[in-house]
């Protein structure tokens, strides 16, 4: 179970970083999207996830099981999880207002705050 | 109840803020109002702290490892003093601004959920609270990016975004790897595990890919790039506030991880992040002076100031990080008040370009005098903040013959002083390019009464600096040393 986790956050990681890379503006978003479910899988995978024992204390007991399932990092994906989805949203409706204004999804384009210079030694001048 | 006082409070002004109609006095009224309450929260929570020692809070009132703690030790209070001395500051500037009028009703809600983040990450002493923290400080930037609306700020929010996304995802990669090797999120259960012997190949792995999302945050060489890309395009109040704290709040965490919490002192950690420190006092203070635009000058020491707190943290001694919190008090103060003064040189000559400014020495007397007090500062002039802090850490490091890093640092503080010249050749002393009356617009008074609050802080600092570094050495009298908790 840890083995086919870990290959399969390889896996997450690497298409991550390949779309992440892309100068097209969505699949940069897409991209950080993938990667933010990389980092939700690794906090996942910090609390036993292979145990097959439930965190629950048998009636009768008053302790878990040794090998128990550790509930407390499937609480924390899950607050990751709801943030991520929160910023994957903005970062969506961003990228389309910036394509619908710009007329481009293409980030080596985005050069409006940062304009390239038009002298060999100073930076042009930023109107307001 | 104290503790927890400087994140409910701009949150709930954040809330009231939202919810009153839009009137606009009414609401600039409120915001004022919270900032105020904050700085007495503030204010009654460091004089706590340093008569009584260490406030923390277990949430849910649950026995401490388990609960989410939130603690002020002096270090934290004096930190969220300074952040709402700069709220109330901002808060009082934008008063009768103009630039922010048009900016909509999301400003103010925006500015203290910013405030709170950044007042719940100095108090939080959990590392997953710690990181959620930095999600809503993140969230509130971004909100504060776009308010403008135009193509220009779209595109700064979305560099900003990208690359602080990426920090954020390898923080949480971070405190999963952590959580699963120490089995703890506590900062106080954290420094117990820390020194055991079967973690100590592992940890600095897990702490490494920790540090590296916070040197992504605080703007280190080479990851820098989203800072000066993006913090130019922000109206000049929220740029005092933004430019001010958020890249210190990360170097604070450095500090507090590196310093207090992991204690981890392998040689080669250390000697990587000095150097790092060096190249971004060098490229930062090189792009500065590149740059014409005030902003954009501004931003680009904010980078090199940054090499400045590494700097202090490589050092690895108390007295090192002792010198490292003073600047932090210096710097986030001295870097807000530039940013506001570039505010008003825009407001009283028009622009911020040097090459479209110019003649506010003899048009603005006053406003030539608040710069030269600040830029002084960060300088390092004698006898100002800058000096002071500067001092400290170059003393720490010729004492443990880094002579090489400290040359650098004095090199950079050179560099420092020719941009700071620039912008008072360009700006203040040269005729204003469309003639002497150019130079002259009204400006709002309360805007000059918060400037000139800030410079008499600084000033006193600088001239009186022993309470303050005295307070910063209390602050971190423990830090670096092994199995102190």
């Amino acid at each position: 179970m840890s083995l086919v986790l870990m290959l399969t956050i390889s896996l997450v990681v690497a298409a991550g970083v390949f779309l992440t890379l892309s100068r097209d503006l969505f699949r940069m978003i897409v991209g950080l999207a993938v990667l933010a479910s990389a980092a939700n899988l690794i906090v996942f995978m910090s609390g036993r996830p292979a145990s097959l024992i439930p965190p629950v204390v048998e009636a009768g007991t008053s302790e878990l099981p040794v090998a128990a399932a550790n509930p407390l990092p499937q609480a924390l994906v899950l607050t990751a999880i709801v943030i991520g989805f929160a910023l994957l949203c903005f970062a969506l409706l961003l990228g389309a207002a910036i394509t619908m204004q710009s007329g481009t999804d293409d980030v080596d384009q985005m050069r409006e705050s940062e304009p390239e210079a038009n002298d060999p030694f100073k930076p042009a001048v930023l109107e307001d | 109840m104290l503790v927890l006082s400087p994140l409910l409070i701009p949150l709930g002004a954040a809330i009231l803020t939202a919810l009153l109609p839009r009137h606009r006095e009414l609401r600039k009224g409120a915001s004022l109002l919270g900032a105020i309450a904050l700085l007495l929260c503030a204010l009654i929570l460091f004089a706590r702290v340093a008569v009584d020692g260490r406030q923390s809070v277990a949430l849910g009132d649950w026995p401490l490892p388990y609960a989410i703690e939130l603690a002020a030790d002096l270090l934290s209070a004096a930190l969220v003093l300074i952040t709402a001395i700069l709220g109330t500051a901002v808060l009082l500037y934008e008063w009768r601004w103009n630039e922010t009028t048009s900016a909509g009703p999301g400003l103010h809600p925006l500015l203290h959920t910013l405030l709170a983040s950044t007042g719940a990450v100095f108090l939080a002493a959990d590392l997953f609270n710690l990181y959620v923290w930095f999600e809503l400080m993140l969230v509130s930037v971004l909100g504060l990016l776009v308010l403008g609306g135009a193509r220009r700020n779209l595109e700064a929010a979305f560099k900003y975004f990208a690359m602080n996304m990426l920090g954020t995802l390898l923080l949480l990669s971070a405190v999963g790897m952590l959580y699963g090797a120490a089995g703890q999120l506590n900062f106080s259960a954290l420094r117990q595990v820390a020194g055991q012997p079967e973690l100590a190949s592992a940890l600095p792995v897990y702490v490494g890919l920790a540090l590296l999302a916070f040197l992504l945050k605080a703007s280190a060489f080479p990851l820098f790039a989203w800072l000066p890309a993006s913090y130019h395009t922000l109206p000049t109040p929220v740029l005092a506030l933004v430019g001010g704290l958020l890249t210190k709040v990360a170097a604070y965490v450095l500090l507090r991880l590196l310093a207090d919490v992991f204690v981890l002192t392998p040689g080669i950690l250390l000697d990587a992040l000095g150097w790092l420190a060096m190249i971004t006092m060098v490229v930062g203070v090189l792009g500065a002076a590149y740059h014409w635009d005030l902003r954009r000058i501004l931003a680009f020491h904010v980078v090199s100031q940054i090499g400045y707190l590494l700097f202090g943290i490589a050092l690895a001694t108390p007295a090192g990080a002792a010198g490292t919190v003073y600047f932090m008090f210096h710097n986030i103060l001295v870097k807000a008040n530039l940013f506001l003064i570039a505010g008003l040189v825009w407001a009283s000559a028009g622009h911020y370009d040097l090459r479209r400014v110019g003649g506010l020495y003899r048009a603005r007397p006053l406003l030539a005098l608040l710069f030269l007090v600040s830029a002084f500062s960060l300088a390092g002039v004698p006898p100002s903040t800058g000096f002071w802090g500067k001092f400290l850490l170059l003393r720490e490091a010729f004492a443990q013959d880094h002579f090489l890093w400290g040359g650098v640092a004095l090199a950079a503080g050179l560099l420092t002083l020719y941009s700071m010249s620039k912008i008072w050749l360009e700006g203040f002393w040269k005729a204003h390019p469309l003639g002497a009356s150019a130079a002259s617009a009204p400006v709002p008074g309360l805007a000059y009464a918060a400037v000139g609050g800030l410079s008499l802080l600084i000033l006193g600092m600088g001239i009186f600096p022993e309470p303050f570094i005295r307070c910063a050495e209390t602050a971190t009298d423990l830090f670096w040393m092994m199995g102190a908790a």
